[in-house]
């Protein structure tokens, strides 16, 4: 049976194994994403077509591109720190590798189940910030460290209402666990009737309507594109980027995107679980990742058309709705969550 | 003038304390080229920026990287072959360029254009203006990270930029407009199709009303940013909507049509009493809104006749001077002609909106932040090309 395969291989297959998938996952991911939303919806969104010759519907677009960038020329900036330089792009696109090591696709699709898998992926996703400073300082060239600078200050200001925002769902669900937020999320119950689940969406609105705010700055995206604003700075930190160092850029940008539409989907829509089955089923080990994809599409959707609509924010204007919007709605949110859960 | 030196002063002054604060810091400012290649200079500007972290102490647009030196090339050509060179100083609204340099011409050789001759360039002048402002309206928001309305811009300018085709044969340089009228009438069945294209452009108008102007993050990123009163905006010279968004109600269609039909027309000149970056973009959306009702009026009172008076076909302008002005999309666009009475002018000096425009730059841009220099920018909207001739 499938979900029993992982346990009778040794630990070095396994090992083998996650790393191809995840290996995999991301350039597809990133991918499916660019293709989906920045190519077509977006198009759609503009009145006009898109991509349309590469490939039926231009679906092979990106995978030009990425040849494309493999063919270009490594270039460095002749004043630049070379080794910073040539290291930033791998640190952003290492974390969010590591953000998909916790994420869970089915109770046992997963490929770290730790204790403390929430607290882990929000961990890793802030070590991008190394990487766009490095790339910022190491570029040598003055919109990139103005892009860096703004890169820094906002993912520090938007790490706290990322984490606040998740921590209602910790307290609803007594774990830190990724998978056993999933299954509480299955085994709740809505006015008392236990057999479709309990999706935190519903008690937590206010969390994840935060939650989704601070990962569209995190990703730093439209309204909240200002360390990378092309109309002002440049492309900020990637300005002097090209070829696979930028490709890796991209690549790490829809990557997270990705991961943190699953994380969403984790904690607020219900995961792997379908309404109607037995959470105990081995069977979600084959159908979870699909159900998990199409929730990660609905998020992913929700996060580009923001992306698509909305025109940037000014720095202070962003800190400004961190600092005193944001993170005391979280915090009310995590007293009246708190207050509720001792209550009833 | 003096509010303006004394305010430069103490701008000044401060400057140098905040300079020495910074050298007991042991803080250095950074100067920052903006431009000539940046996106957000839509063509060859530059703006030496000194910064203070985010912070603009002091800008300076630098200009000349696109001049081709049409005041002198006109003094080579005939009248008529000016008119291809003006056609690009402000490309996107080219027919409006040739109109005051035609007008100035006739004034000098004193030709009566035929009444149909004149309502037909009117119509096609506000056709260059919706033409010229749409792209505007789109672009503001791309300079502010909405990546949408610039495209829903380009959709709709194309409607009315092949109205222009249909009537001219050129989409960006109709080079129609001669000494005497029009090269010729207007095609069969354009009036209705016209009509369409104004709801249409409406249509538009609202759309950016709606996704754009509407937009929560759009009105914090532009109250307040950017504010030219009124007599600043006087003494540099501004013109347009520019000028009309800080209050003062002036619009050369209005008080010197000088050959154009607008004073035969019932519409209303818009002004803002706030002149910051919000101001200059509602003015110019309400003048959209505004030259489409003034084009449909147009349309319903065209008179019939010929579209060309007689004029010799070798043209000599008489010996004299004319200075013609006209409100052009970006502002006010003047020729002063001087004629010795031979094929060509002697000298023709040309007065474009946008170099006056920019000039207002090192005085609105200091003590704002860099994100703010954008949106002033685009808000002051400029055209390359009508800054370099």
């Amino acid at each position: 049976m499938i979900w029993t395969l992982a346990l009778e291989l040794a630990y070095w297959q396994q090992t083998a194994i996650k790393l191809v998938v995840v290996a995999l996952v991301i350039p597809t991911a990133a991918l499916i994403l660019g293709y989906v939303f920045l190519m077509k919806m977006m198009s759609f969104m503009q009145s006009r077509l898109g991509p349309m010759e590469a490939g039926p519907y231009g679906t092979l677009q990106l995978l030009a591109d990425g040849v494309k960038f493999l063919q270009k020329e490594d270039v460095f900036p002749r004043r630049a720190d070379r080794y910073v330089f040539a290291l930033a792009p791998v640190v952003v696109l290492v974390s969010t590798f590591l953000l998909y090591a916790v994420l869970p696709m089915g109770p046992d699709a997963v490929v770290s189940s730790l204790d403390a898998g929430l607290f882990f992926a929000l961990a890793v996703a802030s070590l991008s910030v190394i990487g766009v400073l490095m790339a910022g300082w190491g570029s040598a060239n003055k919109y990139a460290l103005m892009g860096g600078m703004r890169a820094a200050g906002q993912l520090i200001a938007y790490e706290l209402p990322l984490v606040l925002a998740a921590i209602g769902v910790v307290i609803q669900a007594g774990t830190l666990d990724l998978n056993k937020i999933v299954l509480a999320q299955a085994n709740g119950e809505l006015f008392g009737w236990g057999a479709i689940g309990f999706p935190y969406i519903l008690t937590q609105f206010l969390g994840f309507a935060i939650f989704l705010v601070a990962v569209q700055a995190e990703l730093t995206q439209p309204p909240f594109d200002m360390p990378v604003a092309e109309s002002e700075i440049v492309g900020g930190y990637q300005v002097e980027y090209t070829g696979f160092r930028f490709l890796f850029f991209f690549m790490a940008e829809f990557g997270t995107a990705f991961a943190f539409a699953g994380i969403a989907s984790v904690l607020f829509l219900g995961g792997w679980y379908v309404p109607g089955l037995d959470p105990a089923s081995g069977w979600f080990n084959l159908i979870g990742p699909f159900v998990m994809f199409i929730k990660i599409m609905a998020v992913s959707a929700l996060i580009f058309w923001f992306r698509f609509t909305f025109p940037r924010l000014r720095e202070d204007q962003l800190q400004k709705l961190a600092w005193k919007v944001l993170v005391p709605l979280a915090l009310g949110n995590i007293v009246v969550t708190g207050v509720l859960k001792v209550l009833v | 003038m003096t509010v303006t030196e004394r305010e430069q002063r103490a701008f000044i002054a401060a400057a140098a304390a905040d300079a020495r604060v910074n050298v007991e810091l042991e803080t250095e400012g950074m100067t920052l080229n903006i431009g000539p290649q940046h996106p957000a200079t839509h063509g060859t500007l530059r703006i030496v920026a000194r910064l203070d972290g985010e912070q603009v102490v002091a800008a300076e647009p630098v200009m000349g990287y696109m001049h081709r030196g049409y005041e002198k090339l006109a003094e080579v050509r005939t009248y008529p072959q000016v008119t291809t060179l003006i056609n690009r100083i402000d490309w996107l609204g080219s027919f409006a360029n040739e109109v005051p340099f035609i007008l100035a011409a006739e004034q000098l050789m004193e030709v009566e254009v035929p009444p149909r001759a004149a309502w037909i360039r009117t119509i096609l002048f506000e056709l260059s203006r919706l033409a010229n402002i749409a792209l505007f309206l789109g672009d503001m928001g791309v300079q502010l990270g909405a990546l949408t309305p610039v495209f829903f811009a380009f959709r709709d300018r194309e409607f009315v930029l092949n109205q222009i085709e249909a009537v001219t044969g050129g989409r960006f340089h109709p080079n129609f407009d001669r000494i005497g009228g029009l090269k010729d009438d207007l095609p069969k069945g354009w009036i209705e199709e016209t009509r369409g294209v104004m709801a249409k452009m409406r249509n538009f108008c609202d759309e950016l009303e709606d996704l754009l102007m509407g937009n929560e993050i759009f009105e914090a990123r532009t109250r307040g940013v950017g504010v030219i009163p009124a007599d600043i905006a006087l003494s540099y010279g501004l013109s347009g909507a520019n000028l009309r968004a800080s209050g003062v109600d002036w619009d050369m269609r209005r008080d010197n049509p000088c050959g154009l039909v607008h004073d035969q027309l019932d519409w209303k000149v818009w002004t803002h009493p706030d002149g910051d970056s919000f101001a200059r973009y509602w003015v110019r959306l309400q003048e959209t809104r505004e030259a489409t009702y003034m084009v449909e009026q147009m349309l319903d009172g065209l008179p019939a006749g010929p579209v060309m008076a007689k004029v010799p076909v070798i043209i000599k302008v008489p010996a004299g001077e004319a200075y013609v002005a006209t409100e052009n999309p970006l502002g006010v666009m003047g020729y002063y002609v001087v004629s010795k009475g031979d094929l060509g002018p002697f000298r023709v000096k040309i007065r474009s909106a946008s170099f006056n425009n920019i000039s207002v730059a090192p005085w609105v841009l200091r003590g704002v932040y860099v994100p703010d220099v954008i949106t002033i920018l685009a808000s002051l909207y400029f055209i390359l090309g009508d800054i370099d001739r």
